[in-house]
């Protein structure tokens, strides 16, 4: 009998045990996006695991496109293999809307939600649900090369026009010596040659739809666009554009083959870093251009965390996610690294930092962040939320098909009026299927 | 001798396989048939209604679409007359006795081992690119400009890439068939006068057309589905003018997340397949007949 009893404490001794190990190792999954700033996070983990026992963190890695489709794919069905997903601005409106993220306007006191950019924070919020925390926040502005404006003879305003910009594109040109006065992007995408044109197009007073969803790309607006965005390229481009995304026009840039480069400000610490860019000294920064007409063509964009609907793990999904948006990881990065490689763009503490204001373009970044408005993008009136993107799940599909329009004529194979034209086709095509137009 | 009885046993021994097999092939294909009737996008939750044949309407007046077609033909015909007329060319060469033969045949095999991923990075960032690749500084070196292939000739270079890849293939079946070639044949027309053009053509071309035709129908199974050459190098584009149809299914499911307009486009895909295979499978039984 006592033994029995014995053995029967000593088994539920064992089975409590068991419990209490399980209740502690909770292992977080966590989809994040190959770029310079979520591998650093991977680096610091340490720091996360040290301070909550018993979580541990597993990282799926993976380039932007995969990463997007893997997620969204699970998301969509419920397969729950991500407890904490890398998703963009585009992502969470959308998502959030459908229910599919969780809410985090429960996260604790320290995380200081007010600190959040205004501009970005909008980005993730619906209907004052904050359904994203952002990482690292971005717009776009000029990058120049100072050396080469000298050499012309010019000066670069703060804010300039984009007719200076084609001036100055003209007087840096020297396809001898291979440096090109702008590169731009030209690879087919809604994340890579759209993400670009639709800012630059919003800055010329044109917009994707009017407010009956009807595609605009039959507007004078658009089309003076295009035809700026290709007389630029051709003329004063680098060969081979319409394949050059963002990593290849940094490369470009970086070993000087360009004059200027509009792009994404986390671009700044990149080609300002003395280890990878031989021009790191020359680097100046300005505004994204404009025409005058009271907007500029600059993007805005966040890299965000946020958890998916119906995972197991929510609490601890939560503390990662707190963790890593937190200012006590920016100021361990900021330790660690250096302040230049310390996440930008997401608090306005950070750019209070005195330390960090010392960083060349700081001020720039938050500048052109503050430019963006993703309610009201461009001139005239929206219906979409969203500054080079539209936040409907058609987008994607028809922004990829536009951009592969417009890419081909960057490739000489169509001229902007086809290209315009098949891009209202096709447009007016998915736009109806998908029930916008009537 | 087998009764009535053992063969109805033999039936139902070894039916649990052949409902398995019949499973396994009939399950995803009614799944892709029954999803191409709903409205059915991954990013729009809701109820996913069935719609007939909206989805192959769209899919079949896509503007891509027509482009897709004739991209595929291109694309498989194009890598066919190239393997094939090199694999011939090939074969009678590697045919003939000569120093270091093994050798030279594991190199000339050794593509067809390559990843097509990987050959395809080889090629576009090695060869074809315009700034850095091998071709670009060739041509810089006879002082001309270099050529951007993937932006102006996607198509041709993706031909290139397939068929580098393929010419192996056409030339270990060609070379087989010509080594099963009796000599003493050919030397015998050569006594009787006959060049080296007329025992080419009347002697040899007779000799590989069976495995030419072997060649031709293995190679289009393949073909017709080329993917990963054309997602590493030129995304579809610039345009649509490098899309063949399993490139715009991918699009249609994995970019759009349109799963109904995906599996319609699979359809499309199955049925176009079947057509070419009827076509070939006549040529193939009336070679085989003859």
């Amino acid at each position: 009998m006592t033994i029995r009893l014995g053995a029967l404490m000593g088994a539920t001794a064992l089975c409590a045990a068991a419990t209490v190990v399980s209740a502690q190792d909770t292992t977080l999954t966590i989809a994040t996006v190959n770029n310079g700033d979520m591998i650093r996070m991977q680096g610091l983990t340490d720091d996360f695991t040290a301070k909550n026992p018993g979580i541990a963190v597993e990282w799926v890695t993976l380039e932007e496109n995969v990463l997007r489709q893997r997620v969204t794919t699970d998301v969509a069905t419920k397969g729950g293999q991500y407890d904490v997903m890398t998703i963009g601005t585009y992502e969470v409106p959308i998502w959030g809307k459908q229910g599919w993220l969780i809410s985090l306007n429960d996260l604790p006191a320290e995380y200081d939600v007010d600190d959040l950019l205004p501009a970005i924070r909008g980005g993730l919020t619906v209907d004052g649900e904050l359904y994203a925390s952002p990482f690292y926040g971005e717009s776009s502005m000029v990058m120049y090369r100072k050396d080469l404006m000298e050499k012309a003879g010019l000066e670069m305003p703060d804010a300039p026009t984009w007719d200076f910009i084609k001036e100055a594109a003209a007087a840096m040109t020297d396809k001898d010596g291979e440096i090109y006065g702008i590169c731009l992007r030209g690879k087919a995408g809604w994340g890579e040659n759209m993400a670009f044109l639709s800012a630059m197009a919003n800055s010329y007073g044109a917009r994707w739809f009017d407010e009956d969803w009807n595609p605009q790309f039959d507007g004078e607006a658009w089309n003076a666009t295009l035809t700026d965005y290709l007389d630029l390229m051709h003329n004063y481009g680098p060969p081979g554009s319409s394949s050059n995304g963002f990593n290849e026009n940094l490369s470009l840039f970086q070993t000087g083959k360009c004059g200027m480069w509009i792009d994404a400000t986390v671009a700044a610490s990149f080609v300002t870093n003395p280890t990878d860019s031989t021009v790191a000294e020359h680097v100046g920064f300005a505004l994204a251009p404009d025409k005058g007409l009271g907007k500029r063509g600059n993007w805005l964009w966040a890299w965000s965390l946020g958890i998916p609907a119906g995972t197991q793990k929510e609490e601890a999904a939560k503390k990662f996610v707190a963790w890593a948006t937190s200012k006590e990881y920016l100021a361990l990065v900021a330790e660690k690294e250096g302040w230049p490689n310390v996440p930008p763009g997401t608090r306005t503490s950070l750019y209070e930092n005195p330390e960090y204001q010392k960083v060349p373009f700081a001020a720039m970044t938050l500048e052109s962040i503050n430019a963006a408005d993703p309610n009201n993008p461009t001139v005239d009136p929206v219906p979409y939320t969203g500054v080079q993107f539209v936040a409907i799940p058609e987008f994607q599909g028809i922004g990829t098909a536009v951009g592969q329009q417009f890419s081909a004529a960057l490739a000489g194979q169509m001229s902007a009026e086809d290209a315009l034209a098949a891009a209202q086709k096709l447009a007016t095509r998915e736009m109806t299927r998908a029930g916008y137009i009537k | 001798m087998s009764t009535q009885h053992s063969r109805s046993a033999a039936r139902i021994m070894i039916s649990p396989s052949i409902i398995l097999l019949l499973g396994w092939m009939i399950i995803p294909l009614s799944l892709t048939l029954y999803f191409s009737f709903l409205r059915y996008n991954l990013l729009m939750p809701g109820d996913n209604p069935f719609v007939g044949f909206e989805n192959y309407s769209y899919f079949l007046t896509d503007p891509a679409f027509f482009s897709a077609l004739t991209n595929t033909l291109v694309l498989v015909g194009g890598v066919l007359l190239i393997t094939v007329i090199g694999g011939v060319l090939f074969a009678l060469l590697l045919d003939q006795p000569m120093w270091g033969q093994g050798i030279v045949r594991i190199l000339v095999i050794a593509p067809f081992f390559v990843m097509p991923t990987v050959s395809a990075l080889v090629w576009k960032n090695m060869f074809m690119n315009p700034v850095s690749g091998l071709f670009a500084f060739l041509a810089k070196g006879l002082g001309m400009e270099p050529f951007d292939f993937l932006a102006h000739a996607p198509l041709f270079s993706i031909i290139i890439i397939v068929a580098w890849q393929w010419l192996p293939f056409a030339t270990l079946i060609l070379l087989t068939a010509m080594q099963s070639l009796d000599s003493e044949r050919l030397e015998a027309a050569e006594m009787d006068g006959a060049g080296p053009f007329a025992r080419f053509f009347y002697m040899v071309v007779p000799h590989l057309s069976r495995s030419i035709t072997v060649v031709i129908l293995i190679q289009t199974i393949f073909l017709l589905s080329v993917f990963a050459e054309i997602l590493v190098t030129t995304n579809g584009g610039p345009g649509t003018s490098s899309t063949n149809l399993t490139y715009l299914v991918y699009a249609q499911s994995l970019l759009n997340f349109d799963v109904g307009g995906g599996s319609a486009g699979g359809v499309v895909a199955i049925i176009l397949a079947n057509i070419v295979a009827i076509f070939l499978m006549r040529m193939i039984g009336k070679n085989l007949d003859a």
